[in-house]
């Protein structure tokens, strides 16, 4: 077996120092060895996208990167979202859209709609309804996280 | 769905990677850049290599510009670059319609233009750009560099002609004149899926007539390439429907599909016929 390697994991600005195997994603450390059990793992070969989240900034699957990789980036997962007790709105959003069903999902659709409107909350309907395709949801028919995005876009232009 | 066990080098220039690379490249080693298609394929373990030589914090491999009429392409320049246009004219979004079709937006994120043309699977639609366009790709070892003219490089599904020790450090992709038309055609199963077949068609039209034509065939054979007879049949007509469907049927005849369970060799020819006048209409568009 390869020898584990020390580092630091920077998550939801806090520091986590993890001691990893250079096989172990990032998604399973995340779970395992942050306890950050909000991104989950659907797929497990960037399929699903259930595990995305943002690495210095942009949505990406934590499914297929090497935790060993990712010392010094800036990572953030769906616990980093909401503010104490105050949901994002996206997450208010998804819940007054009836965006999901049995939620395995929603972590990863948060994270993915996040990315791109801290990025583009300008993004046409097209391309958003194009990015939204990147994950799986096989509860809900997609209509209502369309929706739900859409109207969390205004709320977080208040904030 | 985990990866078997690996040993994991992360150099800081070209130098320290080639060195590594012809250490650990004849026994098992593998180059990781994206890793969009490496690891899943490590997940699934139908790859399981010894070490991986990760690429991403070369800054020297982050090149991104335009040198003597050519876009030149570091090894660790995303897809996700080319969401803007990165050169003027044409090219540009041209380059931004195609890297649409890549997969996903967060996997564009992370995947590579050099890294797609170093994996050569058949569907890549950089593979395509790259032998329609002339492409070539610089190839670094401990013996030196090379340049390879992709298709050289590109020599069957997922098969290169890299040797164990060479790491690509760039791409270099020859800018075609402003004047030249550009259409790009795809067709898969759903969004972001692979394609199962794609055509790239570009022409450039002098006195009425089609001129210096192009089209380029991927995702239906084994690589990607040229059909010679969909261009003769283009070049010295006009361009309209009529010669749009002569060149759709050339290069349909012309193939030698792939063939699996879901697609048989007749449906990937009559993609092949429709995409070929798809992409010449927009070209023409």
């Amino acid at each position: 077996m390869s020898a584990r390697v020390n580092l630091t994991l920077n998550i939801n600005e806090r520091d986590y120092a993890v001691s990893v195997e250079p096989r172990h994603t990032l998604a399973d450390v995340i779970r395992d060895q942050c306890g950050l059990t909000g991104t989950h793992l659907g797929c497990e070969h960037g399929v699903c996208g259930s595990c995305t989240i943002l690495l210095d900034g942009e949505p990406v699957r934590a499914c297929l990167i090497f935790a060993v990789q990712c010392d010094g980036q800036e990572i953030r997962t769906v616990e980093g979202l909401s503010e104490g007790n105050e949901l994002h709105p996206l997450q208010a959003s998804f819940r007054d859209n009836h965006a999901l069903q049995c939620g395995y999902c929603t972590p990863g659709f948060l994270m993915l709609a996040a990315g791109i409107l801290e990025r583009n909350p300008s993004i046409s309907d097209e391309d958003l309804r194009d990015v939204l395709s990147s994950n799986i949801c096989r509860c809900t028919g997609y209509a209502n996280i369309v929706k739900a995005v859409r109207a969390a876009v205004a709320e977080m232009g208040r904030r | 769905m985990k990866p078997s066990a690996f040993r994991y080098h992360r150099p800081g220039s070209i130098a320290e990677a080639v060195d590594v690379l012809a250490d650990v490249g004849p026994d098992q080693g593998r180059v990781l850049a994206g890793g969009q298609s490496l690891v899943p394929s490590m997940a699934f373990r139908l790859a399981a290599p010894s070490t991986l030589v990760d690429i991403n914090r070369i800054e020297e491999l982050g090149h991104l510009s335009v040198q003597d009429g050519s876009l030149v392409i570091g090894a660790c320049v995303r897809h996700a670059a080319f969401h803007r246009s990165v050169v003027d004219g044409v090219p540009g979004p041209f380059l931004t319609r195609v890297a649409r079709h890549i997969g996903h937006y967060p996997i564009r994120q992370r995947g590579t233009f050099c890294g797609s043309l170093a994996q050569a699977d058949p569907a890549s639609e950089w593979c395509l750009v790259a032998v329609a366009l002339g492409a070539s790709v610089t190839a670094a070892s401990k013996r030196g560099t090379r340049r390879i003219e992709a298709t050289d490089l590109i020599v069957g599904a997922m098969t290169t002609t890299l040797a164990e020790d060479e790491l690509l450090t760039e791409a270099c992709l020859p800018l075609p004149a402003p004047e030249t038309r550009l259409g790009f055609a795809e067709f898969s199963r759903r969004a972001g899926d692979f394609a199962l077949a794609m055509v790239l068609a570009s022409y450039r039209v002098v006195d009425g007539r089609i001129a210096g034509a192009c089209v380029a065939v991927g995702g239906a054979e084994d690589r990607p390439r040229r059909i010679a007879a969909a261009e003769m049949a283009l070049d010295g007509n006009p361009p309209g429907a009529e010669t749009f469907a002569a060149a759709g049927g050339a290069a349909a005849e012309a193939l030698d599909p792939m063939e699996d369970a879901q697609t048989s060799v007749a449906y990937r020819r009559d993609l092949v016929r429709t995409l070929t006048s798809r992409a010449l209409e927009r070209a023409a568009a």
